[in-house]
């Protein structure tokens, strides 16, 4: 079972307590109804799905129920970092360690 | 089907000599959301909310436990829920918040006994000795989120909704029964 931390409850926590919630840093159009089909798309659905650090949502569901954002490697399932929502996206060079730069 | 657990008469539901799990009175549960300057709740509750996780404030018959950045859960005799709610609604001019009575969606099932922590891995990923005594966590157990209060070494509370109390509590009864067999 993974271990994730909170940033909210500061604590290193089972996974059983939380739930995935989709890629993180994806910004609602101020105005959707300017978008064109292809931009709304693109926001609704097109995801990165990347191999490796991924940026992505988890709410501590049986717990504080806080989303909160983590960047977690998808091929190591190793969790780089997790911080508050609404904080910056953390630089990925500062998360990784010497030699995976 | 059997009939819930919040139809049973409050008392010892199992024990053997692993634990024992009995079954708390009903009390006033207050769910309150509220964010900002807590001067004004703080004032009409006659106590201090806590703002760490996990905290629990006792005050006179009153707990109250913090449950995430602007949650809060007040448990209380059940005589005192009007004398809450008309103080916080006085403070609602001078700070917004939500304060729901809860009561009749909980019970608490008190655990206690030489192999309580024990008992409680059963269902819980968590590591029980993580949360210190006089403390208090919500959780996962066995498919259920949980209020989990730790009262002593050995003495915790558990809060679960009425409709799942039964599972969970069919579950601690089976554990109740194998940690008195291993450890016999």
């Amino acid at each position: 079972m993974l271990l994730i931390h909170c940033p909210y409850c500061e604590e290193t926590l089972p996974e059983a307590e939380f739930t995935y919630a989709g890629q993180a840093h994806i910004i609602r159009p101020e105005n959707p109804s300017g978008q064109t089909d292809d931009q709304w798309e693109e926001f609704l659905f097109i995801r990165a799905n990347p191999k490796g650090p991924h940026y992505e949502r988890w709410r501590h569901f049986h717990g504080c129920g806080r989303f909160f954002n983590a960047v977690r490697d998808t091929v190591s399932d190793k969790f780089l970092t997790t911080y508050k929502a609404g904080a910056p996206r953390p630089d990925l060079s500062t998360l990784l360690p010497e030699g995976q730069k | 089907m059997s009939a819930p657990i919040s139809q049973k008469a409050p008392g010892v539901l199992a024990a053997s000599t692993a634990a024992e799990i009995a079954l708390a009175a009903p009390c006033a549960r207050l769910s309150l959301r509220a964010r900002g300057d807590l001067a004004p709740l703080n004032a009409a509750l006659g106590l201090t909310l806590p703002t760490r996780i996990g905290q629990v404030v006792p005050a006179g018959e009153r707990q109250v436990i913090c449950l995430g950045p602007d949650e809060w859960m007040i448990h209380a005799p059940s005589d005192d829920t009007a004398a809450i709610a008309s103080a916080c609604a006085d403070a609602y001019a001078t700070l917004p918040h939500s304060l729901v009575d809860v009561s009749a969606r909980e019970v608490t099932l008190t655990i206690k006994g030489a192999h309580a922590a024990e008992l409680l891995t059963i269902g819980c990923a968590r590591d029980i000795d993580g949360i210190p005594v006089g403390e208090g966590r919500r959780t996962f157990f066995d498919g259920q989120t949980v209020i989990l209060w730790r009262d002593g070494d050995t003495a915790f509370r558990m809060d679960v909704w009425n409709s799942f109390s039964g599972h969970v509590f069919d579950l601690l009864k089976t554990g109740c029964a194998e940690l008195a067999a291993e450890h016999a």
